[in-house]
């Protein structure tokens, strides 16, 4: 797993000084429309309820209402919706992390008969669409009685973590040398002490990137807790904003800015945790790509 | 998609023939395969209970009538047979769904190329470009679903304030059978323009040798005739790793359409993605709907393996063809 170099080279001598010009506004107009609709969401949150239906719209709220964020616990289970994320995204990463390094392990250190074989079928599950092994594992978990809880979306997680990231992390133990596990095995390392002591700790970059992608899109997720959760004590923050979203206003009381906060709410953790880990998400995102 | 590594790379002591032939002859060798299959067990049991399992269970269901609530009937192939025959919304999410395709995937693509070569000239500050282009990647399917909502309100939505002001008629968008479907291809556009596609492409476009540019330009190519002879050939595969899987997830178009639409109006953006959705968790017809995802997965299939048959014509891998 060859580092990418992810920082573009130096500009070429070729580029004048007028070109390069042109290209940063038509970079900087791109940023505009791109963010714009983050712009015009936050300015909505903080708007006064009767200055939101207003024409032509006001961009900037003259006063800012921050106190519209509070309301938004008192509207809806917010905090709820928000623990239940974290406690889905937590559990179904901590599963990812451990069960596919294990697996990973497997598939890159062991000779056994059948392996080839079932590479390739690892393989060939990521082209399943999820919709053919949706109404099976539905049934499943209905028959275990786990419908309306959080199981459903965190438990899978510990069975092998899913194709992509197995095959990332076999990729990446393949590039460390052999030699440090035979080493080992010489001084009287068992397997597991190997994987413990010498291969996870030269993994961090490649866990960390299995780790942060699979926390960005657990967060994302909208399928699985809408299919599984039915109360809204239970719900996660997607199906929870969409809850809030589709709820109807009680008479006279307009609640769109309070929606908009509660989006701004949802977003922003997310898009914290990508400038921290942003490194490895983009690697992993490239890797997939030029691998893949 | 350059090639895969199917065996690891541990060339050192060929086995001597003998030892080969008897397979798991040493007791050693017999030690690291059960301790291959110990560390295999969470995806050996994974596979079995959330993948093989519900795809046989799946391929049984799809040939029975099934409520939930009383026990499922064989009815063979009546369920693809009415799928095709008797749904009046089969064909018309079908269409939909290509619809959408057609126009996201080309758009989507070259839109994020196009970022990823603003990306490569190498000016100071692009770290902070790309980071900007990618944030609407990040927002969550349904904070996008509901932001675009408010964004393309068709009386006080700011887009349609501004399409008012340069006096041109406003379309009522998510609101209206002729512009919801233009609606939902333009919130995907927002996040496929900066998202993976266009750190692929960057990658990409960083592994194409300056040599070749430089020669290029020697022999007297302008900044076009490099694009189309030196690098679009030099990042094909990662064209057809972008185009593969950005069919697949354009095809599969479901969330944003979900809370956004919900479908609408007048089925405008019934999305088959939605269509198995609502026939299993809106009707509980499980039968029918596990017909409708088998039958979603061979159009899928369908597409890949024609693109994979095609890529020979078209993507050059400079390390040679595998």
């Amino acid at each position: 797993m060859a580092t990418i170099a992810l920082t573009p080279r130096l500009a070429t001598p070729r580029s004048r000084l007028p070109g390069r010009i042109v290209t940063y506004v038509g970079m900087t107009m791109l940023v505009v429309l791109f963010i714009f609709p983050f712009f015009w969401t936050a300015a909505s949150s903080l708007k006064a309820a009767s200055d939101v239906y207003i024409y032509p719209p006001i961009w900037i709220p003259g006063v800012l209402r921050w106190d519209n964020y509070p309301q938004v616990f008192q509207l809806v289970p917010y905090s709820t919706w928000f623990a239940n994320s974290v406690i889905v995204v937590v559990l179904q990463t901590l599963g990812v992390v451990i069960s596919a390094s294990l697996v990973a392990y497997s598939f890159a250190r062991f000779r056994y008969p059948g392996r080839e074989l079932l590479f390739l079928i690892t393989l060939g599950t990521m082209m399943l669409p999820a919709e053919v092994t949706l109404i099976p594992t539905y049934l499943l978990f209905k028959y275990l009685g786990w419908l309306n809880t959080l199981k459903p979306l965190w438990l899978p997680a510990w069975f092998g973590g899913g194709a992509f990231n197995i095959f990332l992390l076999r990729q990446f133990i393949l590039s460390l040398p052999h030699e440090l596990d035979e080493a080992a095995i010489v001084d009287g390392a068992s397997y597991a002490r190997i994987l413990w002591s010498i291969l996870l700790p030269l993994m961090k970059p490649a866990l960390a990137t299995v780790a942060v992608i699979n926390f960005i899109y657990g967060w994302n997720d909208f399928l699985g807790p809408l299919v599984y959760l039915t109360s809204p004590e239970n719900f996660t923050l997607a199906v929870g904003l969409r809850y809030f979203d589709v709820t109807p206003n009680q008479p006279g009381v307009p609640q769109l800015h309070l929606l908009m906060a509660a989006v701004v709410m949802g977003t922003v953790p997310i898009i914290a945790l990508f400038f921290i880990a942003q490194r490895y998400f983009v690697e992993g995102v490239v890797l997939s790509g030029i691998k893949g | 998609m350059v090639q895969i590594v199917t065996r690891p790379g541990r060339d050192a002591p060929v086995p001597r023939p003998w030892v080969r032939r008897v397979g798991l002859g040493s007791p050693a060798r017999v030690r690291e395969a059960i301790w291959g299959y110990i560390f295999a067990i969470p995806w050996l049991v994974g596979l079995l209970v959330f993948i093989v399992g519900p795809i046989l269970a799946s391929l049984v269901l799809s040939l029975t009538k099934y409520d939930v609530i009383t026990p499922p009937r064989f009815i063979g192939l009546t369920n693809y047979v009415t799928a095709f025959t008797g749904d009046d919304l089969f064909w018309g999410s079908l269409q939909r769904t290509f619809e959408y395709a057609v126009v996201v995937v080309p758009v989507g693509l070259s839109g994020a190329l196009f970022l990823a070569l603003l990306l490569n000239r190498g000016l100071a500050g692009t770290n902070l470009f790309r980071t900007l282009y990618f944030l609407p990647s990040l927002t969550p399917a349904v904070a996008a679903g509901i932001l675009w909502q408010w964004l393309f309100d068709p009386s006080v939505g700011p887009i349609n304030f501004l399409i008012g002001s340069l006096g041109l008629p406003k379309p009522g968008w998510l609101a209206s059978p002729a512009w919801a479907l233009p609606a939902v291809i333009l919130i995907s556009l927002w996040g496929i323009w900066g998202g993976n596609n266009m750190l692929i492409f960057l990658a990409g476009l960083q592994g194409v040798p300056k040599e070749l540019h430089d020669a290029a330009a020697v022999d007297g190519a302008g900044h076009w005739s490099q694009f189309i002879h030196v690098t679009l050939p030099m990042i094909s595969p990662t064209i057809f790793f972008n185009l593969v899987l950005g069919i697949i997830g354009a095809l599969k178009i479901f969330s944003l359409a979900y809370v956004a639409t919900q479908g609408g109006p007048a089925y405008a953006t019934w999305f088959f993605a939605l269509h198995i959705y609502r026939s299993a968790f809106g009707y509980f017809q499980m039968g029918y709907a596990s017909a409708l995802a088998w039958i979603f997965a061979l159009i899928l299939m369908i597409f890949t393996v024609i693109q994979v048959r095609l890529a020979n014509r078209w993507v050059y891998y400079a390390g040679g063809n595998s």
